[in-house]
């Protein structure tokens, strides 16, 4: 098997809470508690879960654009845990974000085409003609007018801005992609296009994806391995085939089922669970799940389950499964 | 047949900008049962959720107008009505749950204050009174506590919890007519599951017919009975719910499902999902023919030119289009 573009161990990240006038810490939120997980060129890996669960924390310390607590950060077999600012620069250029709002994450007073440029004028990559030309290539792949370089984020639709987004990302040719929320903003019909261009692009460039979305369906069709977060763990981990087939773990269940389909006839009784989520700031003891979970035992509140492998590639963190 | 809690005809609702004018309801007519749950859907900007202002009169003063059309709730046109007629109506007759119930709930008075107050002004009943039906709504949505966190400030709720006062509030007064914008649209799918199913069992303990407006085809294959599709400020299509997901006529409707990734479950997604080419048009320009011809597959000539009609069939199938008929 190739190396893979992204591994990490024992991923954490603690956020201190900080009160009063000494700014004494009183509490930790636990966004992110003891991920491992690796991506394979080409492949791409979907985080899932609730708002609070820790999905976009992950993917921001994958791109250290945050430093974790713990943990390892491995990116094409490299220790990047650990390196300062020159030393991760080279590493970078190899991973690249895709964010929600594409409007917020588009420098509103530059032109479109000095926006796509940028990351090929930090890197020293080409010259002036030779860059204008890559980026008039890129926005033709993403689906846009040349006459686009011109003009400014604005004056764009919020679907082709997701795709001006997409083509800053791929200016650098990465071989990993943070996708976070990238199409969650979009109306359906929108979504549909940008989730087709980000399939085609993996098909042509071998690029990995982690792609971070609260949305099952989406996930359903664009990943080929899907990893379940809850308050800060991975509870679930398969190829999306057996996960969407046989969830094991209660949570993917429940979120599996909460999920609207489009057929009327498909009304069901489903799991419907009960409660809030609970504040990561004091994730419940043993499972966290525990409080929530139809069918939780007395160990489960008393010891926390460790994610293990039951079949091939299909692992779950769960008591009650043998 | 039985007279319809709300009869909407030829609405007609504009904004009126420094750039023109944008036809944001364009001549939308339909009708809600009593008890029934009727879904409107659409995209951003296809005038949905104007249409629910503007049956509330909420329209953003100096902004946009009702400029034409009737809205009849209670045998009496709701747009003929005075602001002190109307306010007698909302909230009390005619209620409603918004999309972000953080900003729809007044941060500085307790829950317990906020149902109470819709309670005392349009019930008469006393404050002791108010209180009691308070903290029984708030049993109601079932809130753990209730009796307790009557007495609790909406930041003190979780997103979901605040949507259940929203609920309390929208059904203390027993309405006739609950308006739901994107009511679940905010909050995470478990949650979600959790409120849909809250406002179903109720609807039909207090006997409102619902309007709910959603941009999501799975809530509406699961809580509608009869659903209407808009595109551009129109109503391209309506039909019963499962007669609208089997034969959906509109190329927009087929497109609108086909783009969606999770059809349904157990058959797996096909490779690539269906894509409507273009986005929505600019309402300011006023369109000739079927608003959404420049993007549909199906368009002819004379879709560019002429708006086609509104047919329909015996089984209240309606669709506008010159290439589909009911």
């Amino acid at each position: 098997m190739s190396e893979p573009v992204v591994a990490v161990s024992g991923l954490t990240k603690h956020f201190p809470v900080r009160r009063g006038f000494l700014q004494r810490q009183v509490a930790t939120v636990r966004a992110v508690d003891g991920v491992t997980l690796s991506i394979a060129p080409g492949e791409t890996l979907c985080l899932v879960g609730e708002s609070g669960c820790g999905k976009s924390t992950v993917g921001r310390l994958i791109l250290r654009l945050m430093q974790s607590t713990a943990g390892t950060i491995h990116l094409r077999g490299t220790d990047v845990t650990h390196l300062g600012d020159a030393a991760m620069r080279p590493h970078r250029r190899h991973a690249q974000m895709v964010f929600q709002d594409p409007y917020s994450s588009l420098n509103p007073r530059l032109t479109v085409g000095t926006i796509v440029a940028e990351p090929l004028e930090n890197y020293g990559d080409l010259n002036a003609a030779g860059r204008t030309e890559k980026v008039a290539a890129l926005l033709d792949r993403v689906g846009l007018r040349a006459d686009a370089m011109r003009r400014y984020a604005f004056e764009f639709s919020g679907g082709q801005r997701q795709r001006l987004g997409i083509a800053r990302a791929l200016a650098l040719d990465p071989g990993l992609i943070v996708a976070d929320e990238a199409v969650s903003a979009l109306d359906v019909s929108v979504q549909a296009q940008v989730l087709n261009l980000l399939m085609d692009l993996q098909e042509e460039r071998n690029i990995a994806y982690l792609f971070i979305s609260h949305d099952l369906g989406v996930v359903e069709h664009i990943g080929h391995r899907i990893a379940v977060m809850y308050l800060g763990e991975i509870v679930e981990i398969a190829p999306k085939s057996a996960l969407f087939a046989t969830p094991l773990h209660p949570y993917t269940q429940a979120l599996i089922a909460a999920a609207p389909i489009a057929d009327p006839r498909a009304r069901s009784e489903r799991i419907v669970l009960e409660g809030d989520l609970p504040s990561p700031m004091n994730p419940p003891a043993g499972c966290r799940f525990h409080t929530r979970c139809p069918v939780a035992i007395a160990r489960c509140r008393s010891e926390a389950p460790v994610l293990r492998v039951r079949h091939e590639g299909h692992a779950v963190a769960c008591h009650l499964i043998g | 047949m039985e007279e319809p809690v709300l009869d909407v005809r030829d609405l007609r609702t504009h904004f009126f900008t420094q750039d023109g004018v944008t036809r944001a309801v364009d001549g939308l007519s339909f009708t809600i049962a009593p008890g029934e749950t009727l879904g409107i859907v659409g995209e951003s900007g296809c005038g949905k959720s104007v249409t629910a202002l503007s049956i509330l009169r909420l329209l953003p003063a100096g902004l946009g107008r009702t400029v034409g059309g009737s809205i009849t709730f209670g045998g009496r046109d709701l747009l003929t009505l005075d602001e002190a007629e109307m306010r007698r109506i909302r909230g009390d007759r005619i209620a409603m749950v918004f999309q972000e119930p953080m900003t729809s709930l007044n941060p500085v008075l307790t829950v317990g204050e906020q149902i109470a107050e819709a309670v005392m002004i349009h019930q008469s009943k006393s404050k002791s009174e108010a209180w009691a039906r308070a903290a029984e709504m708030l049993t109601l949505v079932r809130i753990p506590d209730a009796a307790r966190r009557v007495h609790d400030y909406p930041h003190q709720f979780s997103g979901g919890m605040r949507q259940r006062v929203m609920i309390a509030i929208a059904l203390s007064c027993h309405p006739q007519l609950l308006i739901a914008d994107e009511p679940t649209t905010a909050l995470d799918v478990t949650i979600q599951a959790q409120i849909l199913k809250l406002m179903l069992e109720l609807k039909g303990r207090i006997g409102a017919a619902i309007l709910l407006i959603t941009h999501d085809l799975g809530v509406v294959a699961e809580t509608c009975q009869r659903v209407i599709v808009m595109y551009a400020g129109r109503k391209v299509e309506e039909a019963p719910v499962e007669e609208l997901f089997d034969r959906p006529l509109h190329p927009y409707t087929r497109g609108l499902m086909g783009s969606i990734p999770r059809h349904r479950p157990g058959i797996a997604p096909s490779r690539r999902l269906q894509e409507i080419p273009g986005i929505v048009p600019n309402l300011r320009a006023p369109v000739a023919g079927c608003a959404f011809a420049p993007r549909c597959p199906q368009a002819t000539p004379r879709c560019a030119a002429e708006a086609p009609p509104l047919r329909r069939d015996a089984t209240g199938h309606e669709v506008s289009c010159w290439e589909a008929s009911p």
